[in-house]
């Protein structure tokens, strides 16, 4: 509480209202931060995507937006990653699995959105045509509906997480028994989705996307709000992530992390709070996929592969595990990266990226924000 | 004078043992229609007389030709007379009988069914294994005349398949009958598609040969099953193998510092390419041993997955000890590192690694159950290298050392074992012996740099059923998970296999979290 009475007043008794808390979440400096992101991100790139003139010096490419969409959502994993990992001290290898989730169910209405203007001209998703089938899937049922999708991309995931979870964290499966778990789930799921008959567009997933909402996909009005409705989505996780970290329930899970047995002999159950954050980790990794979806046109079986989730992995870590600004730095960095090598050094990516997997763990267990503050802490004894 | 010379010829002609079939039949040969063609091919081959083999083996040839109802042979020399043996000059305008591929066909089954009747014992047996196949209504007469004649019993085998299957097309239903009694015993899947037709009224109108037929196509599938069922046994049993061999190593080290190895499928992929490598040096420079480049594999690939698992321990994995979860990221750096080097090195597509001649071929238990020779050695290989990692944990010091470090670290350490030293020889020695592993792999799978990617959650989950730190554990779940995924597979395709083996360990896990064989003693975590 004692966070909270240094910026607020306190109401004299009983409990302090949730707005309050959630606003006492964030330091002055983190709030003045976030909404600079805010303004950036909803007014300053529209105004020079849309007024600069493409030969000026400040305009912002259309590549630029969609790289800096993707590499939003990516942040977001790399939080919900966070969560779970620098939090719960529960190190998934399948986050991969609940991003691909909510892309392909938000993927399933921009499918429906194509209508007719497919290759084949049918009502049926290109990809079901081609199978010869005749009517959509019952899993398929309610896809053109905008809310229907929304709902499953928070469901499926959620559903998904909770039956894994509830079976391996009630048998105490932790450690590298459960990230090795969470890896085999991933690639099952993958090679289920690689198949045609699963009624996912097997191979080629979903793309060739025409409309979300009725408007057309392309157009740099849409891309620019999809854009927006991203930096939302990742400050609102943020600010949310801050409150609960802060929360009672982030401290016992952070007590778990540190000894989960004693937290066990002292009374709690493990088990939900685990269930809980891993739950709730899930649900934001759907969110990020159904955002990722429309911004890069694309969603295949691939981004279940098992690389692409230890590479969430090392996001958080570069960035600073157990901090809420080291994964969207980390998600930041390392992407940026990859876009950068993949088009000058395309041979040496993989080198790179193993590396920074040795040199981090070895070096930098506490990623950049660690460095950081290091380097501060460094400046202040130099001066004091 | 002239009657010498008639005696002569005579005696020239007996010699040369020329002898022709029905003339007609002959001429129909070079007859304008085909089906008159076949039939008269046929009709020669049922007749089975001498000569008939030169005659359609000339037809086959392209070197039978004909001009106004005479037939010439042209046997690479002369131009003879088909029907009387002559040397004569081939006409004017004479043209070779135009073959086509129904007429090879035709000719092909006359020509294996006249060489029953050869001499040559061998001649005759693999005459009777081409008719095995394809054997048309048209020869029944004959095989029923070869298998009147034959002496030798495997051949008689064959000869009595074969005639019944030639006469499950007889008009007299007790033939009939009689063929798809005979053809009940032969288990082979050719068989039972022949007789499958049978079974139903529109394939067959007589109600006894009917029933007969379903009899035989139930027996046939139960003896085929069993063989299917042995077939997804032995090659879960291999694959079983494999996975021993990842596991094995993942197992030790597993037990020993307590981390995941997740390049451990990296050292399997240097043990392939070791094995390549070997390949290529016997190629170069002994091409008369190149036979016996794998036994000089094993070696190098040991020791050299061994020496890049020490560096490996000794520059990364040291350093991160207590950290588990950092190790697993670690380690798939270093995972990413050499697969990325192995395409650099040997590029990104898969190379060639033949098996050596006497590890190729298989053999044969049941006509659908065929034992591959390269599966067997491996199964032995696996079954050797576990016996050495059992006497080496067992029976030497080292092997006390490494179980002690597995039971308690610390109390090791307390009574003056070198723990430092015993978990770099037991990262070496799991290495090691996932680099045999990785030599076994390259005789049965394609060896590319992510070769070795797909075996650590496989490998991996040997460990996790099996328990950690026991060798009869990783062995009986390594040959159980091979065998009951092969057998799923059979059943339900390779992703649904695979899914639901993944669900049944997490189920087994709830049961039985230490695996199916605890380390006994009292632990608490942390």
């Amino acid at each position: 509480m004692s966070a909270i009475t240094s910026v607020l007043p306190l109401p004299a008794s009983g409990r302090v209202p949730l707005t309050l808390r959630v606003f006492a979440a964030l330091d002055r400096k983190a709030w003045i931060a976030l909404g600079v992101f805010l303004a950036l991100a909803l007014v300053v790139v529209p105004v020079l995507h849309l007024a600069v003139p493409p030969e000026s010096l400040f305009h912002v490419s259309t590549y630029a937006i969609t790289l800096i969409g993707k590499i939003m959502c990516y942040a977001l994993v790399a939080v919900a990653m966070d969560l779970i990992w620098g939090y719960g001290g529960i190190l998934s290898l399948g986050h991969g699995l609940f991003f691909a989730l909510g892309g392909y169910a938000f993927g399933m209405y921009l499918m429906r959105q194509i209508g007719r203007d497919g290759s084949y001209q049918s009502d049926l998703p290109d990809f079901m045509v081609f199978l010869d089938w005749k009517e959509l899937p019952w899993f398929w049922l309610g896809s053109d509906s905008f809310g229907w999708a929304a709902f499953l991309v928070l469901a499926v995931p959620a559903i998904v997480a909770f039956v894994f979870g509830y079976f391996a964290f009630r048998s105490r499966i932790k450690g590298v028994y459960f990230s090795i778990i969470t890896q085999a789930l991933t690639y099952a799921a993958m090679l289920l989705f690689f198949r045609n008959e699963t009624g996912f567009g097997g191979n080629n997933g979903f793309t060739d996307f025409k409309r979300i909402l009725g408007y057309s996909i392309t157009a740099p009005e849409t891309r620019l709000v999809l854009f927006g409705l991203t930096a939302i989505a990742l400050a609102a996780t943020l600010v949310f992530a801050a409150w609960l970290v802060k929360s009672k329930f982030g401290r016992v899970l952070t007590a778990i992390r540190d000894a989960e047995s004693r937290v066990m002999f002292i009374g709690y159950n493990p088990l939900w709070y685990k269930l809980t954050i891993w739950v709730i980790s899930a649900v934001l990794c759907g969110i990020a996929g159904a955002l990722y979806v429309p911004q890069v046109g694309i969603i295949n079986p691939s981004e279940m592969s098992t690389a692409n989730s230890i590479e969430i992995a090392i996001w958080v870590a570069v960035g600073g595990r157990g901090t809420l600004i080291g994964p969207v730095i980390g998600a930041f960095a390392v992407n940026l990266a990859k876009s950068w090598f993949t088009v000058s050094f395309p041979e040496y990516w993989l080198f790179f990226l193993g590396l920074l997997f040795i040199v981090v763990t070895l070096l930098l267990p506490q990623g950049l924000v660690g460095l950081w503050k290091k380097i501060m802490s460094k400046k202040q004894g130099a001066a004091a | 004078m002239k009657k010498r010379l008639l005696t002569l010829l005579l005696l020239a002609g007996a010699l040369s043992a020329w002898a022709a079939p029905d003339p007609a039949l002959v001429r129909q040969l070079a007859a304008d229609d085909n089906s008159d063609k076949i039939a008269a091919i046929q009709q020669l081959a049922a007749a089975a007389e001498p000569g008939t083999t030169r005659l359609l083996q000339a037809m086959a040839d392209d070197s039978l030709y004909a001009l106004d109802g005479k037939l010439f042979v042209f046997d690479g020399e002369n131009t003879l007379d088909a029907l009387s043996g002559e040397t004569v000059e081939l006409p004017e305008g004479a043209d070779t009988i135009t073959v086509n591929n129904r007429l090879r066909g035709e000719l092909a089954n006359a020509l294996a069914a006249l060489k029953l009747f050869d001499d040559d014992r061998e001649v005759r047996l693999s005459a009777a294994q081409e008719l095995q196949s394809n054997v048309g209504a048209e020869l029944a007469p004959v095989l029923a005349k070869a298998k009147a004649a034959e002496k030798d019993a495997e051949i008689l085998a064959l000869l009595v398949s074969a005639h019944a299957k030639a006469s499950l097309q007889d008009a007299d239903p007790a033939v009939r009958l009689a063929a798809v009694e005979a053809l009940a015993s032969v288990n082979t899947p050719a068989v039972r598609s022949l007789l499958l037709p049978l079974t139903e009224a529109a394939g067959e109108s007589d109600a006894a040969v009917r029933n007969a037929a379903v009899a035989a196509v139930k027996s046939i599938e139960r003896s085929l099953a069993w063989g299917d069922t042995l077939a997804a046994v032995f090659t879960g049993l291999s694959l079983g193998s494999i996975l021993l061999l990842a596991a094995l190593g993942l197992a030790i080290t597993y037990g020993v510092m307590g981390i995941i190895n997740m390049a451990h499928g990296e050292l399997l992929m240097i043990g392939a390419y070791s094995a390549y490598l070997m390949q290529s040096l016997f190629r170069s420079q002994f091409p008369e041993l190149i036979d016996w480049y794998l036994p000089a594999a094993i070696p190098v690939a040991f020791f050299t997955a061994a020496a890049v698992g020490v560096l490996m321990e000794r520059t990364v994995i040291r350093w991160l000890y207590g950290r588990t979860l950092e190790t697993l990221l670690a380690t798939w750096g270093l995972s990413l590192i050499l697969i990325q080097a192995a395409r650099v090195i040997f590029g990104a597509q898969n190379v060639e690694v033949s098996n050596p001649s006497w590890m190729s071929g298989g053999v044969e238990l049941l006509p659908n159950l065929i034992l591959p020779w390269n599966r067997v050695i491996i199964i032995g290989f696996a079954l050797f290298v576990l016996f050495l990692v059992w006497v080496l944990m067992n029976k030497t010091r080292l092997g006390m050392f490494v179980r002690a470090v597995t039971q308690n670290r610390a109390m090791a350490g307390c009574v003056g074992v070198p723990t430092a030293r015993i978990d770099t020889m037991a990262f070496a020695l799991g290495a090691g012996i996932a680099g045999l592993g990785g030599v076994a792999l390259s005789q049965i799978s394609n060896v590319g740099p992510d070769m070795g990617q797909g075996y650590i959650v496989d490998s991996f989950m040997v460990v996790v059923v099996g328990g950690v730190g026991q060798l009869a554990g990783a062995v009986w779940a390594a040959l159980g998970l091979g065998i009951f995924s092969k057998l799923l597979e059979g059943w339900a395709g390779a992703v649904i296999a695979k899914i639901m083996i993944l669900v049944a360990i997490i189920i087994f896990i709830q049961k039985r979290p230490q695996g199916i064989f605890a380390l006994k003693g009292r632990f608490a975590d942390q």
